[in-house]
């Protein structure tokens, strides 16, 4: 077995082990979380919060040194991550609810007064004659090399619990995230819930920032949404889907850094949940790539097939060969160029629903709707048999409706 | 000795009727969008708020159900605080207001409008499902249950959101131009709803544009332009002179006289 499949199936030693774990748990959460602020459109809040995280490592290595310690405990230094990173939030929030700032203006003006004051703070630590300062500054890209059991079940509890309030909240987050109006009308208080989806991701962002750092969790919580988005066309299923491609790119990165040490875990974690990504860009169904290449080819088909049987039903020749060639392979013409019965019946078809759409123009004042008229979608895909009824009946006599 | 009451009883706000409004004010900034407005809607009546564009139409609605902040007045939907009664009402707000290429389905949509039986946290059983797809088929959309929404045309749109408003069987329904943007069908499709609705015992109130169908649609309507100018049955109310002083010179003298012409 090579070092790589080792690592994938926990056979690299009791470290990598732990870290891979924790990676796939860590992802599942900020998948997950990370998929309402997608769906609520507020996705760069997250890196706001994350950023926000760094002056409060610093407060409270100051204070933990100030009091006696070393200043190393990690609980003490997620405490103050998360107390500043909540401040962060609630500083934009205010912002944008007291002023004309708009939320972009307002992340941005936060993340980097608080990352700069971070910065500072590490640098006035750096220079400080107690304490034990090394390695704090892993918080901004994350490390696992000094990865210890009760790190491992930090992650783990954690993201256990944001999972589940993500379950628990399900339903009010979607509703705030597709309709803020009607939930508030149905009696959702809409800040709370916003408040509690920032905290979601607040959650994550503390527990992963030991092992990604604060800079790259951001990408943990939008890669994994934006990736899932491609599969699927409901909001449940988005949020559960990117957990999984979150937990997918954890444990795979992890697994890969353990198996080469010179490759850093949390970027390696980073590329890995991108490339699925990219995967997903070029060939997930309907809104991939290749499926859109593949569903235009197919459109010029159906355009070629549509325009032969016009030409049929108004008895004109046909000289377009990829025209020729559809129709006779669907035996809509005979080799001779000649119209089949099948082809006669198609093209009657297709003049009646001509004639339907030019009645639905006159009666429908819906644009966005007589605008999806493109000579090819089937009428009774756009509209109602109701309303298809009232188009008929404007047509007049059967003898007018062609064919049928 | 007579008692002395410090609570101003001779105007009570009418119990019975489905949303009363006394006072009201509403501001953004220091410029009100209403004004001390008055209103009283009849319980199982089709009413029709009306007005010109920026008269405070839809925020009527909006803060009537609390959605944003009040600076002065009272309201009462069914003689009782609105965050009490919340489960009797069913809002279908504008259309614009949603963002078309969110992840949901029409019937997902419509399951929202059931999640405060469902509750938070319970699976959606088949019994959920077969209501929202019997509210979608009561609109015609049936056969769009698992159309992605954004792939829906706008009046198609317009009738999933009244299906996830008849989801929630509510006794009182508050629309928020019902009829914008939506076409012939779509219209005859939505005003056939709300008059099964009335003839059910709900009441409807609704923000609407087309005053040429004013008569038609409504028994109750009230015109407003920042106050209220008019309120009161379609037929004594909906008058010439309301109507100008409702839209000033926005309409022309010629316009008004067909409008009362056909309402008489």
């Amino acid at each position: 077995m090579g070092p790589f499949l080792e690592a994938l199936t926990f056979q690299a030693g009791y470290n990598a082990a732990l870290v891979a774990i924790g990676a796939a748990l860590l992802g599942f959460a900020a998948g997950a979380g990370g998929s309402f602020l997608f769906l609520r459109k507020r996705a760069l809040v997250s890196d706001a919060v994350a950023h926000a995280t760094l002056p409060g490592v610093g407060i409270a290595f100051i204070v933990m040194v100030a009091l006696g310690g070393d200043g190393r405990s990690l609980w003490g230094l997620l405490i103050g991550s998360a107390v500043s990173a909540w401040i962060g939030l609630l500083a934009v929030e205010w912002m944008v609810r007291r002023t004309r700032l708009s939320e972009d203006a307002a992340i941005g003006a936060i993340l980097s007064v608080f990352f700069g004051l971070g910065i500072v703070l590490l640098t006035i630590i750096q220079g400080m004659s107690r304490g034990r300062q090394a390695g704090l500054e892993d918080f901004l890209l994350g490390s696992t090399a000094g990865m210890l059991f009760q790190d491992a079940m930090l992650i783990a509890g954690g993201g256990a619990l944001v999972v589940a309030a993500i379950w628990l909240l399900r339903r009010p987050m979607t509703l705030v995230a597709f309709d803020p109006a009607f939930a508030a009308a149905r009696g959702v208080n809409v800040r709370r819930v916003d408040l509690a989806m920032m905290g979601l991701v607040l959650a994550v962002t503390v527990i992963g920032l030991k092992l990604v750092g604060l800079i790259l969790i951001v990408a943990l919580l939008i890669i994994p949404p934006v990736t899932a988005r491609f599969w699927s066309q409901r909001a449940e299923t988005v949020v559960w889907t990117a957990g999984c491609i979150g937990a997918v790119s954890g444990w795979v990165g992890a697994a890969l850094s353990a198996s080469a040490p010179a490759l850093p875990t949390g970027p390696i974690i980073v590329l890995v949940a991108a490339g699925l990504f990219a995967l997903s860009l070029l060939f997930a169904p309907v809104r991939g790539v290749a499926a859109s290449l593949m569903a235009r080819r197919a459109f010029q088909r159906r355009v070629h097939r549509r325009q032969g049987l016009l030409a049929l039903s108004r008895a004109e020749p046909i000289h377009d060969p990829l025209t020729l060639r559809i129709l006779r392979r669907e035996d809509l013409i005979r080799p001779d160029g000649v119209a089949t019965d099948t082809g006669r019946a198609a093209a009657a078809k297709v003049a009646r629903d001509e004639r339907r759409w030019s009645i639905a123009r006159q009666l429908h004042h819906d644009t966005a709707l007589t605008g999806r008229y493109d000579g090819l979608t089937p009428i009774e895909q756009v509209f109602t048999p109701d309303e298809i009824t009232h188009f008929d009946a404007a047509i007049g006599g059967p003898n007018l409706a062609g064919g049928t | 000795m007579a008692e002395i009451s410090l609570v101003d009883t001779r105007n009570a706000l009418d119990p019975a009727s489905p949303l009363a409004v006394r006072g009201l004010t509403v501001s953004y900034g220091e410029k009100p969008a209403l004004f001390s407005l008055d209103a009283t809607f009849p319980a199982g009546a089709m009413s029709a708020i009306v007005g010109p564009n920026g008269a405070g139409k839809s925020t009527f609605l909006k803060a009537a159900l609390g959605l944003i902040p009040r600076v002065s007045g009272e309201v009462q939907v069914f003689g009782r605080d609105v965050d009490r009664v919340r489960d009797r009402i069913a809002y279908v707000p504008q259309r614009a207001s949603v963002d078309w290429d969110f992840p949901t389905t029409a019937i997902d949509v419509v399951l929202m409008g059931l999640y405060g039986q469902i509750g938070l946290w319970r699976r959606i059983s088949g019994q959920y499902k077969a209501r929202a797809r019997a509210c979608l088929d009561r609109v015609g959309m049936g056969e769009f249950a698992d159309r992605q929404i954004g792939q829906l045309s706008g009046g198609q749109q317009q009738r999933v959101f009244l299906a996830r408003a008849l989801a929630q069987e509510a006794d009182l329904f508050l629309l928020d131009e019902p009829f914008a943007g939506v076409d012939a069908a779509t219209e005859r499709a939505i005003i056939d709803v709300l008059k099964s609705l009335q003839a059910d015992g709900r009441s409807i109130v609704a923000v609407h544009h087309d005053l040429s169908t004013v008569p038609d649609y409504f028994d109750h309507v009230m015109l407003v332009n920042l106050r209220r100018i008019a309120e009161g049955p379609v037929r004594q109310v909906f008058t010439a002179a309301a109507l100008s002083e409702t839209y000033g010179g926005r309409l022309g003298a010629t316009q008004i006289d067909t409008l009362t012409l056909q309402g008489a």
